[in-house]
């Protein structure tokens, strides 16, 4: 395990810097945009990995629902956890990237952002739940909670879709073919980020796991104290 | 004890209890007028701006009321450990919680059904489109914040800073059933667009919901 | 009806962790039917913890609990009664209507068996006056009026003596040595254990979470 974790971090160590090498120099400035459209290369692979880990979080906690998996609960903690940070890169690269494009910090009527942003609330909100919380079956509620998070992700989605068709939005979608030199610099990045995220869960859930055993040690100690 | 037999045993319960303190109902009438009476203070807007902002406006107003409703949900039962009583009978969780659902889901019409003339006098309201569609939009909007509301009041009870608890756990989720509220109200006041897409969102979302609250309501309430 | 030849509870290494606090600590005993047990201790000992594992309240953190030969409670719950502290009634409603209310939950009906559950803690079930205006006598006779409704063989009480006016506490406690005479299993935990004294038929001693000492002695026991 420890070598595997080694071998991880030096991947990602080189991959990042690769990633950012490409993203901030070898690719392509884009003709419209300028050097601003750089940031594309954090906000996209950010938003894809967030996504990721949020789904992560919701078959976890499926998982413990079935197995009362102690594994799958903590998974489901660190998941939420690192998920959240990523959403935040997206809803701060956003803004960054909206405002010298196109004038304005925040367009409501964009889907993504919009989306992102609830997603954002709605697993800030779990996290604060599980903290909060004083029963002994924490993980039961938190898997119910996530359950119904991921549940509303799709009608976020086809909420903010519709009030778009109906508000239309100043702000002009990016469409058409992407420069396949700005995809491979996307996979690049996306990879380098897969790596990160990662990395930080396997520490985030070893820490977790020390936590919960030091827990246990405690409660197993006082079991055997010798009674007055 | 079949479900429907304990679902409408509670209900009616509830409903006496509530009856019988006779100063929540007053304090029900008085709190819709202040509502109404804030609003107007905070919003002065033309006819013609509020047919566009009263969806908005009347649908905040009544999240906020059945945010007051849902957070007083389990407060009886949580006074002399009630729950336990009920916990420790053979009966099923889930009547329990349509009872409460369904119960939560009156009190909040009613105070809806005295606030809205009032609105519809201070902001000069007149619907351009179907007027009859706000109906079905409203006790589906009003459903939908009821049945997840419920449900999370239940989860706040296994958690401190209960109060805060239940609006933080309830507003993110709502966020598309607030959307198609708004904007079904807005479309219909405005005469511009069909909210038939947001009713349909609507009913999809409470059924959705409805299932996974009743689905998970046992876990939540055995969570000690 | 358990016999005194059935064991009604089993625990096994029953274990209950609040965090870093351990209320259970390996408990693993047998009680066996047709008996009133007193359990006593000082707080913190683990008896509400023990009580409401025993009811299905709380469930262990590690090792079994079978109570009436099931390993999942909920599928005795209909045999089984539970009385705390707090009154478990609607203060707002009458002890009649609370009782009716709670014969639902358990598929009892009829007015009579209301009736007669009220009558048993010398009540009175035409009495108009709402629980919440009862003494804490009255409200604990009530108390255990709704869990005697539907005639369990497993009575679980915690604290029922707590606050009660002395004729009260002597009368639940004749009726407990009554109860028990008719078969039923009955734990009671209390700060009080003089008032059974001659009724018990074991004083179950906790200290720690852990059962200390089980006698039928009194002075043993503490």
């Amino acid at each position: 395990m420890k070598r595997g974790f080694s071998i991880l971090a030096i991947i990602t160590a080189l991959l990042l810097s690769f990633a950012l090498y490409e993203a901030l120099v070898a690719a392509p400035t884009e003709r419209t945009m300028g050097d601003v459209q750089r940031i594309f290369y954090y906000h996209v692979p950010s938003a894809w990995t967030a996504l990721l880990l949020f789904l992560i979080n919701f078959v976890s906690s499926i998982v413990y629902f079935i197995r009362k998996s102690a594994k799958a609960d903590i998974l489901a903690l660190v998941s939420a956890e690192v998920g959240v940070v990523f959403c935040t890169v997206v809803l701060v690269t956003g803004p960054i990237w909206a405002k010298p494009v196109w004038g304005i910090w925040w367009d409501p009527a964009d889907i993504r952002l919009n989306s992102t942003l609830a997603l954002w609330l709605i697993y800030i909100s779990y996290l604060i739940l599980r903290k909060f919380s004083t029963s002994s079956k924490t993980a039961s509620i938190a898997a119910a909670w996530a359950v119904f998070g991921a549940l509303d992700v799709p009608f976020v989605f086809f909420s903010i879709w519709f009030f778009r068709t109906q508000h239309p939005s100043p702000v002009i979608a990016q469409g058409g073919s992407l420069d396949p030199a700005m995809g491979r610099v996307l996979l690049i990045n996306w990879a380098a980020f897969l790596c990160l995220a990662w990395l930080v869960c396997w520490t985030r859930y070893r820490l977790e796991v020390l936590k919960r055993e030091v827990e246990e040690a405690q409660a197993l100690e006082s079991l055997h104290e010798v009674s007055r | 004890m079949s479900f429907l037999t304990v679902a409408s045993a509670t209900l009616k319960k509830d409903v006496r209890l509530e009856w019988r303190s006779k100063d929540a109902i007053n304090a029900m009438l008085f709190f819709s007028l202040l509502v109404v009476v804030i609003f107007s203070f905070a919003f002065d807007p033309t006819a013609e701006e509020s047919r566009r902002i009263a969806g908005g406006l009347v649908w905040v107003a009544f999240l906020f009321a059945a945010v007051v409703a849902l957070n007083q949900t389990w407060a009886r039962e949580l006074r002399n450990q009630v729950l336990d009583a009920y916990r420790v009978s053979p009966a099923p969780a889930n009547p329990l919680f349509l009872a409460k659902a369904v119960g939560n889901f009156i009190f909040v019409v009613v105070l809806e059904a005295l606030m809205t003339p009032l609105f519809i006098m201070f902001y000069k309201l007149r619907a351009l489109g179907p007027g009859w569609e706000l109906v079905p939009i409203a006790l589906l909007g009003t459903w939908a914040l009821v049945v997840n509301g419920t449900f999370f009041a239940a989860i706040s009870i296994r958690t401190r800073a209960r109060e805060i608890m239940l609006p933080l756990l309830l507003f993110p989720l709502s966020i598309p059933a607030l959307l198609a509220m708004v904007n079904a109200t807005t479309s219909i006041l405005t005469g511009e667009e069909s909210a038939r897409f947001w009713i349909a969102l609507l009913v999809a979302y409470d059924v959705v919901f409805t299932t996974a609250c009743l689905l998970l309501f046992e876990t939540v309430l055995e969570a000690e | 009806m358990a016999s005194s030849l059935t064991t009604v509870v089993v625990t096994e290494g029953l274990i209950k962790q609040f965090g870093r606090f351990a209320a259970l600590r390996a408990i693993s005993e047998t009680f066996g039917g047709g008996k009133l047990y007193v359990i006593v201790g000082d707080n913190g000992a683990g008896k509400t913890t023990l009580l409401r594992t025993i009811a299905g309240l709380a469930s262990p953190t590690r090792g079994t609990v079978s109570v009436l030969g099931a390993t999942e409670v909920r599928q005795v719950r209909a045999q089984i009664g539970y009385m705390a502290h707090p009154s478990l009634l609607y203060d707002e409603m009458t002890g009649l209507e609370n009782l009716r209310y709670f014969a639902g939950l358990y598929g009892v009906s009829g007015e009579d068996r209301c009736r007669n559950a009220i009558k048993t803690v010398k009540l009175d079930p035409d009495l108009d006056r709402p629980v919440g205006q009862y003494s804490q006598g009255m409200r604990q006779r009530m108390s255990l009026a709704r869990a005697l409704l539907n005639d369990p063989s497993l009575l679980l009480l915690d604290e029922p003596f707590s606050n009660v006016d002395a004729r009260s506490a002597k009368e639940m406690a004749a009726l407990l040595a009554q109860l028990r005479d008719q078969s039923k299993t009955i734990f009671v935990v209390t700060h009080q254990p003089a008032l059974l004294e001659g009724a018990a038929d074991e004083f179950v001693a906790m200290e720690m979470g852990k059962v200390v000492s089980r006698t039928s002695i009194l002075q043993a026991a503490q």
